[in-house]
């Protein structure tokens, strides 16, 4: 059926596949602006003083673990508006995510904002994910303005993934620590001094490691399947980026991640930086190998490296939140602990314009 | 003197248990469960009344005397009342415990709220 | 074995070689103190409900029912996962343990109600412990019975 129009035009190509699993944008999304809300820990920490709101209390005003998740994206939400003076009705679409099941900390944080939702799952991930996502909407011309949230809570993650908190226990030295906040991101056309130019999404890869109090070396070799990944799609060397950050590795996760990547004669020593080794003080906040969670990647973006990037300090980073696709029954149940990771490019753009 | 082997008996039993915690990848849980068995066949042994006569509540306070006790309570019952003692004697002997800790956590849940770890 | 299988049997294995671990030694000697001291404030108990002429199984009971409700009121302060980090199995070992792993879901899951939260959640590590308690008990309970049935 030709439908009767004849010759169909050609849609404008807007992005193009590159290598194996990486796009590359015709027009770089800009990233906009950026909000970070962050836990009393959290803010005792390294970045404290970067964070765009500090809690006190941990139920932010709430009753329970899961209404302060929910609460804080929405925070987090409305600060990023409030920061760009746009309305939620400017907002085509949400991506967001979080770790407690069934997403219920977005659902229930962003039900009265009215805006078209992705809720997404990808483990602590799920930050790098969103942006995959709302770039390529933002890129394949289907919104001019989307919205990007991720967060985590220690309380509701513990309590879900472990012990109540009030339960005595040592925690292993290879254990991280949930990050409580969350980041929010708005991407649009233009007007962003930090721009998405390429994103490599990531496949799940796993050793069959089944420590799930060592997540670091459950997604280690995931990031360093996106991060080569990334490479050879771009071609590109570890010292085109100013900085390669992976999510919560950690300081066990990291190592591995560092030996994989040398292993395939990729050097990424001098670039690289960890989101969960950033967010906390090992020797004083008692963290062991790090922060982790949705939260931890997002809320480093928002606070540590955007305004970097927005500086031009930074030129070009490339941004790899990394997670732990596990839930009680599958650990019950005896299974391992596949890891995914994915990866976002991020540029400084003096100009605030299209390029 | 009863101070000093209770102090003893009870901190070597956990230290022995910490081997475990942290050579394993066995959860507290299982630990917990893997102590109060050991504790019930100990005492089927006949190994566990003579250490708690050394001990006192060194053998006694560890889980394992948890165990031992609900086979005592059994072995007790099933003296004075025959096959029904094998259903009665274990949660009679261990009553207070269970009881205490079930009541006092239940109580707990009213007056107080979750806390955040540090 | 294939060799993706291999490699990752390697991987696995340089895991656990790099993966930090607590000072052993540091950690039992934590155990031995914090474990200890519990026990001899067990020890405290049974000596002074001896000592008003109660018999060692009642005074057995005071001594557990005390130490439970310790241990319950500094789980409600959250100071037992403090001296947890410190004392390790020391903590987790004595009936203090078993009574902070009832008390610590009680509190935390009151939230979703007195039936599924409190209720359920009340059971979460205690349950098994009693279960298989019972159930071992029971087990050796049957072989003395039938011993002594044989025997008459």
């Amino acid at each position: 059926m030709e439908g009767g129009t004849g010759k169909v035009e050609e849609k404008k190509k807007q992005a193009e596949m590159t290598g194996k699993q990486s796009i590359r944008f015709d027009e770089a999304v800009h990233l906009l602006c950026a909000a970070s809300i962050a836990g009393k820990k959290e803010g005792e920490g390294p970045l404290g003083d970067r964070f765009d709101q500090v809690f006190e209390d941990p139920f932010f005003g709430k009753a329970t673990w899961e209404e302060a998740e929910s609460a804080i994206q929405r925070a987090a939400l409305e600060k990023v508006l409030e920061k760009t003076g746009m309305q939620e009705k400017e907002i085509r679409f949400l991506f967001g995510g979080d770790l407690l099941g069934q997403l219920i900390a977005t659902s229930f944080g962003v039900k009265e904002l009215g805006i078209p939702l992705f809720g997404l799952y990808g483990a602590c991930s799920t930050c790098g994910e969103a942006l995959c996502l709302a770039a390529m909407t933002v890129a394949g011309g289907f919104a001019d303005h989307v919205a990007v949230v991720t967060s985590s809570h220690f309380g509701g993650a513990e309590k879900q993934f472990r012990f109540p908190l009030e339960y005595g226990n040592q925690r292993p030295l290879s254990a991280t620590w949930t990050v409580t906040g969350a980041g929010a991101f708005l991407l649009g056309k233009r007007g962003g001094k930090v721009r998405i130019p390429e994103v490599t999404p990531g496949k799940i890869v796993d050793y069959g490691v089944k420590d799930s109090l060592n997540m670091g070396a459950c997604m280690a070799p995931a990031a360093a399947d996106t991060i080569e990944q990334n490479l050879k799609d771009l071609k590109r060397k570890p010292e085109d980026y100013d900085r390669i950050i992976t999510g919560d590795l950690g300081y066990v996760g990291k190592r591995l991640l560092l030996e994989l990547l040398e292993e395939k004669g990729i050097r990424i020593k001098e670039q690289h930086m960890d989101c969960g080794i950033e967010i906390f003080d090992q020797e004083k906040q008692d963290t062991h190998s790090g922060g982790s969670g949705c939260g931890c990647s997002a809320v480093t973006l928002a606070a540590l490296i955007l305004p970097k990037l927005v500086s031009g300090e930074w030129k070009r980073v490339l941004f790899v939140p990394t997670g732990a696709l596990l839930s009680t029954v599958s650990y019950n149940e005896g299974q391992s602990v596949p890891g995914i990771a994915h990866a976002v490019v991020l540029e400084h753009n003096e100009t605030g314009l299209q390029q | 003197m009863e101070y000093i082997h209770a102090f003893w008996v009870g901190g070597l039993i956990c230290a022995l248990v910490q081997i475990l915690l942290d050579r394993t990848k066995l959860m507290p849980g299982r630990v917990m469960v893997l102590l109060v068995c050991s504790g019930a066949v100990l005492g089927f042994l006949g190994i566990y009344e003579p250490l708690k006569a050394f001990a006192g509540a060194g053998a006694g306070v560890p889980l394992l005397g948890f165990g031992n006790t609900l086979y005592q309570g059994i072995r007790k019952a099933v003296d004075e009342e025959g096959f029904l003692g094998l259903f009665t004697g274990g949660f009679t002997a261990s009553a207070a415990g269970i009881s205490a800790a079930l009541i006092f956590s239940y109580l707990a849940s009213l007056v107080f709220q979750p806390k955040m770890k540090e | 074995m294939d060799r993706n299988e291999q490699r990752k049997q390697q991987y696995r294995d340089y895991v656990e070689q790099v993966t930090p671990k607590h000072n052993l030694l540091k950690n039992m000697a934590g155990a031995f103190l914090t474990g200890g001291t519990i026990c001899l404030l067990g020890q405290v108990i049974l000596n002074f409900c001896k000592a008003q002429g109660l018999d060692p199984d009642v005074a057995g009971s005071w001594c557990s029912l005390l130490l439970v409700l310790g241990s319950v009121i500094l789980t409600g302060f959250n100071l037992y996962p403090k001296i947890a980090r410190f004392g390790g199995a020391g903590t987790l070992v004595p009936i203090t343990g078993f009574a902070n792993s009832v008390a610590a879901p009680a509190i935390e899951y009151q939230k979703e109600g007195q039936i599924f939260g409190i209720g359920c959640k009340i059971f979460t590590i205690a349950g098994p412990v009693i279960l298989y308690g019972i159930i071992t008990s029971w087990g050796l309970g049957l072989i003395y019975w039938a011993f002594g049935f044989l025997r008459g």
